[in-house]
């Protein structure tokens, strides 16, 4: 069954490129029974949607609505529908490592197994991670600072259409050719023209690109939104954390992504057009390119947590009934943290031969990034220190991360000595780290964030029941599923093996699939949630602010009204909420003005159709489309500067209308 | 908002800068654009580290002119976060550039430098044409 | 409650203006684009050398050429400044008269690239001979990009003027395309210097 595969021959039709019928996975089962569950399943909802009318409300009101909040939900959306394919991905791979011990092969051939770990790295980074991270920003930052909406609301939409153009790239690749067989970061020469032959490097590269391009102008919009948007009096060192964890993870993303942007276009050169950055020959260098991708990479992973420190400090605060403790220092951690993340890079190749004076800097700079971290452990403990502790769902996924956050924080610190790097590189020991403060920072943050937020957004609180069995399942899981992997990776085990010769390995990797089913039982427990949680809404609605909560967000209606605030406020002090409440603020009844807001627009979702048509061209070098697609997305968008009616009023009666159904405070 | 489109232009009066200073900017501009290329075209007598350094030097200085003369850079325009946003880029290319240099040239030392490489790929690839 | 005394939230007497995001939004982006242009000169530095036997810079680089390549890029920013200036005083004429001339100075300095590009691809010192000719083609290429970038904006904004004339929304978009042409002058003056000069000496 291994190395079965036949690549289809290389041909070149000028009307489709070379795409071939060949290139159509119907002989291989497993992806067959995919796709006819996807497809049954996405007729199933074009049905419903026809019968229940719904096309119509879609589009107006979500498709091509420039609202913050709406787009805040639509990038949770994605991030929950990709993470069902990445962990789909997951349990394959489990599988396979449980299998495929003592000279068996396990069910996977390479070829397919290859496309899996790449796949699953790509899926969770780019379009489960960084859309769950957005999405929360999104929503919940513009109404802690007061505004009604982001600086640029058109550019809002047009970055999240490019992400979901994106990911569906990712996805066609399921069915129509291959994806890439490199690793989430495609290192070349593998990745190159000479090895990667067929589209599913190219693949990656167009889904990464014109993801990312979404992702760059994402960061700029909320960074302009901090900026300018904020409340009247509201200084920066008044603005809640999880406002400044995002102010600086978007500088992070504004300043690293262009890096990842240039990394790829170069490896696209080479692929595309014969350049020679990273090829064997030719005076190319592959070591630039691991160099370029990683000082990316490094602060990629701070883009991902910074945003769930805030979210932890918001929950934590709230929880405690206290303000968070050390504000300032949380602040300046945060800002060193988003420094020093840009000097550690070469810690994820000590390996690689630059020396001792190299990898000594490297490996004292990334022990010093973990000070600011611990700073912020504390902060937390400090502020739960004497709180009346609250244990709702969010605050258990918060002590949850802590305990979990904190182990995966000390292995990092272990992997920065670069001795011990060189006994751990690349084995499962590194793999249980990432996932270690992947999971416990990243996805344990998601998960408070939805359960904690959820109320306002639709104005009833999520089920206990099944959020707690999540969390169990989620936390006991993780354990279940990583702490078998550092072991493995201490017996010196490395990543990405399709099979090994060792049985005596298999215990390990058979406990980690079953941690992997716990975490499946986890993310069943979440659909469920959803699903209960909808059903029985009407017995589980809340006021405005269910949580007795501190900043901004929960002045507003749950859900909020489309202009968040019925009159703008003027703001002094941290905490304007908690200070509201103090006051005995309550909104006026009257006196409605007419307020002024943006317009939806189509133009952001066509041009990123168009693009999603440009990527799928150049993968299969379909040259003729390639050109229409992209002088199309350029005059849509030149078109689109040429209307200069882009904002209404709200009239006063509707103001007015909306007040009465359930004045804030 | 952004889609305020009939927001007046009294906002930017100053913004631009005066004809006197477009005239500074431009005359250190060319200055600083005539010297290296007279070194260069000239070739004039010197050590190449002293020509590289004043090159490199001139066209720092220059970029600096073109900042305060033509984009108006300074430390007040909205409240600080220009010159902020350019200090982080400033450290930033720093960081990509040394950094990469550094990085780069430490691997060529330790590992097998290119040149290096293909001399001896260039040796194979002529031993195996002779042999085939 | 540690809660300072000052601490207060009231509804604003007045309606709360923001200020337009668009300049330090656009200042952002730009930001962010001059870290593309650092990672290509990065590359540029590190794989400059990789000659894989072919021509070097001293075979290929002219520096009268790229002097006048230059003076192109550096009229054309002082006569943005001067469209600036007219735009300012409210002269819409003025202000167009200034813009199609940068524009027609942009355009020369395209055209200029485009005959280099060629005659070096003519000359078979494209950007696949070597590492070095790949690097470089990507650096002065990604520029010169942006520079017909430009060039299609300023037709653009060229014709929303003649329509609309010199309103608050064109008077920000001409900021920020002032700021974009600039920007390009200024990275210009790292091309010229680190790509082509400092390799001739």
């Amino acid at each position: 069954m291994a190395n079965a595969h036949v690549q289809p021959a290389e041909t070149f039709s000028p009307i489709f490129g070379r795409l071939t019928l060949d290139w159509i996975p119907y002989h291989e089962p497993i992806l067959v029974a995919t796709f006819a569950g996807v497809a049954l399943g996405g007729l199933a909802v074009l049905i419903l949607m026809t019968y229940f009318k719904l096309w119509g409300p879609l589009w107006r009101d979500w498709v091509v609505s420039v609202d913050h909040k709406k787009i805040g939900i639509m990038y949770m959306v994605l991030g929950f529908v990709m993470l069902v394919r990445g962990f789909a991905d997951a349990l394959m791979m489990r599988a396979q490592q449980a299998m495929a011990a003592g000279g068996s092969e396990g069910w996977l051939p390479p070829h397919h197994y290859d496309q899996v770990f790449t796949a699953h790295g790509v899926i969770m980074i780019f379009f489960v991670a960084m859309p769950f991270v957005t999405g929360v920003m999104n929503y919940v930052m513009p109404m802690q600072i007061g505004a009604r909406d982001v600086a640029f609301p058109f550019l809002n939409n047009f970055s999240f259409w490019m992400t979901v153009s994106g990911a569906l790239l990712v996805n066609i690749s399921l069915f129509v050719g291959e994806f890439a067989r490199v690793g989430w970061l495609a290192f070349p020469p593998l990745s190159g023209s000479s090895y990667s032959t067929g589209p599913g490097m190219d693949y990656y590269l167009w889904a990464l690109q014109i993801a990312g391009i979404g992702t760059t102008l994402s960061g700029i919009n909320l960074i302009a939104t901090v900026l300018k948007m904020r409340a009247p009096g509201m200084k920066l060192m008044e603005m809640p954390i999880f406002t400044w964890t995002a102010l600086i993870t978007n500088v992070l993303i504004v300043v690293a992504f262009p890096v990842l942007t240039a990394t790829l276009a170069l490896l696209t050169l080479d692929r595309y057009a014969d350049f020679h950055f990273f090829t064997n020959d030719f005076g190319g260098n592959a070591m630039m390119y691991i160099n370029l991708i990683w000082i990316w990479g490094h602060p990629e992973v701070y883009i991902l947590i910074i945003p769930c420190f805030g979210i932890f400090s918001e929950i934590v605060s709230t929880f405690s009934g206290k303000p968070i403790f050390g504000y300032k220092t949380m602040v300046w951690a945060t800002a060193c943290i988003m420094v020093l993340s840009f000097v550690v890079w070469l810690h994820h190749f000590f390996t690689m031969g630059s020396g001792a004076s190299v990898n000594t800097f490297f490996g004292i700079t990334t022990m010093i990034i973990s000070i600011p971290t611990g700073v912020k452990i504390f902060n937390w403990l400090f502020t739960m220190y004497k709180g009346r502790v609250r244990l709702e769902v969010p605050m258990l996924w918060t002590i949850g991360f802590l305990v979990t956050f904190t182990i995966g924080g000390m292995t990092g610190v272990l992997l920065a000595v670069p001795p011990v790097d060189f006994q751990l590189h690349n084995t499962l020991f590194l793999i249980a780290h990432f996932h270690n403060v992947i999971i416990g920072g990243v996805v344990f943050a998601v998960y408070a964030a939805v359960s904690y937020w959820w109320p306002k957004a639709f104005g009833f609180k999520m089920s206990d029941k099944w959020g707690k069995r999540s969390f169990w399942f989620w936390l006991t899981g993780f354990y279940f599923a990583f702490m078998p992997l550092y072991a493995l990776g201490l017996m010196g085990v490395t990543r990405r093996m399709n099979s090994y010769p060792d049985a005596g390995w298999q215990p390990y990797f058979i406990v980690a699939g079953f941690g992997a089913l716990l975490i499946l039982m986890g993310i069943l427990c979440t659909f469920m949630n959803f699903y209960v949680s909808i059903r029985d809404r009407n017995e589980n609605r809340v006021g405005n602010d269910p949580w007795d909560a501190r900043t901004l967000e929960w002045a507003t209606q749950s859900p909020p009204a489309p202009y968040n605030f019925p009159f703008d406020l003027q703001v002094s002090g941290r905490e304007a909420f908690w200070t509201m409440k103090q006051q005995g603020f309550t909104w006026p009844k009257d006196n409605f003005k007419p307020i002024h807001m943006p317009k939806g627009t189509a133009t952001g979702v066509l041009i990123s159709a168009l693009s999603l048509a440009f990527g799928f061209a150049m993968v299969w070098y379909i040259w003729w489309l390639a050109i229409i697609t992209f002088v199309g997305m350029i005059g849509l968008g030149i078109a689109h500067t040429f209307n200069y009616k882009r904002d209404y009023y709200i009239p006063v009666d509707e103001v007015a209308a909306t007040e009465a159904k359930g004045a804030a405070v | 908002m952004s889609a305020d489109t009939h927001n007046s232009h009294d906002s930017h009066s100053g913004g631009h800068g005066t004809m006197g200073q477009l005239m500074v900017g431009f005359a250190l501009a060319a200055l600083l654009t005539l010297i290296p290329f007279y070194l260069v075209m000239a070739e004039v007598e010197m050590s190449r580290q002293t020509l590289v350094a004043i090159i490199m030097g001139l066209g720092a200085v220059q970029i600096i002119v073109h900042l305060v003369f033509f984009l108006h850079l300074n430390t007040k325009s909205e409240g600080g976060s220009t010159f902020m946003a350019a200090i982080l880029a400033v450290i930033i290319l720093v960081i990509v550039l040394a950094g990469s240099l550094w990085v780069m040239h430490n691997m060529n030392e330790n590992m097998m430098p290119m040149h290096d490489m293909e001399q001896q790929l260039e040796q194979m690839r002529s031993l195996q044409s002779q042999q085939g | 409650m540690s809660h300072s005394p000052t601490a207060s939230v009231s509804i604003a007497q007045h309606e709360v203006h923001h200020e337009s995001p668009t300049p330090i939004g656009f200042w952002i982006y730009l930001m962010s684009d001059c870290i593309i242009f650092g990672a290509l000169f990065a590359t540029y530095a590190v794989l400059g050398g990789g000659f894989a036997g072919g021509p070097g810079p001293k075979d290929l680089f002219e520096p009268g050429f790229v002097a006048i390549e230059t003076a192109l890029l550096l009229f054309s920013s002082i006569t943005f400044g001067l469209a600036m200036l007219q735009a300012d005083k409210g002269k819409r004429d003025g202000t167009m008269m200034w813009l199609v001339i940068t524009g027609i100075l942009g355009a020369g300095f395209i055209a200029m690239e485009i005959y280099e590009f060629h005659h070096l691809i003519h000359i078979g010192a494209g950007p696949d001979r070597s590492a070095f000719l790949s690097s470089f083609f990507a650096l002065v290429g990604t520029h010169g990009l942006h520079v017909t970038g430009g060039i299609i904006w300023l037709v653009t904004l060229l014709s929303q003027i003649k329509i609309h004339g010199l309103t608050g929304a064109n008077m920000r978009r001409l900021g920020a395309l002032s700021m974009f042409w600039h920007f390009l002058d200024l990275i210009w003056i790292g091309v010229f210097s680190f790509v082509y000069l400092v390799r001739l000496v």
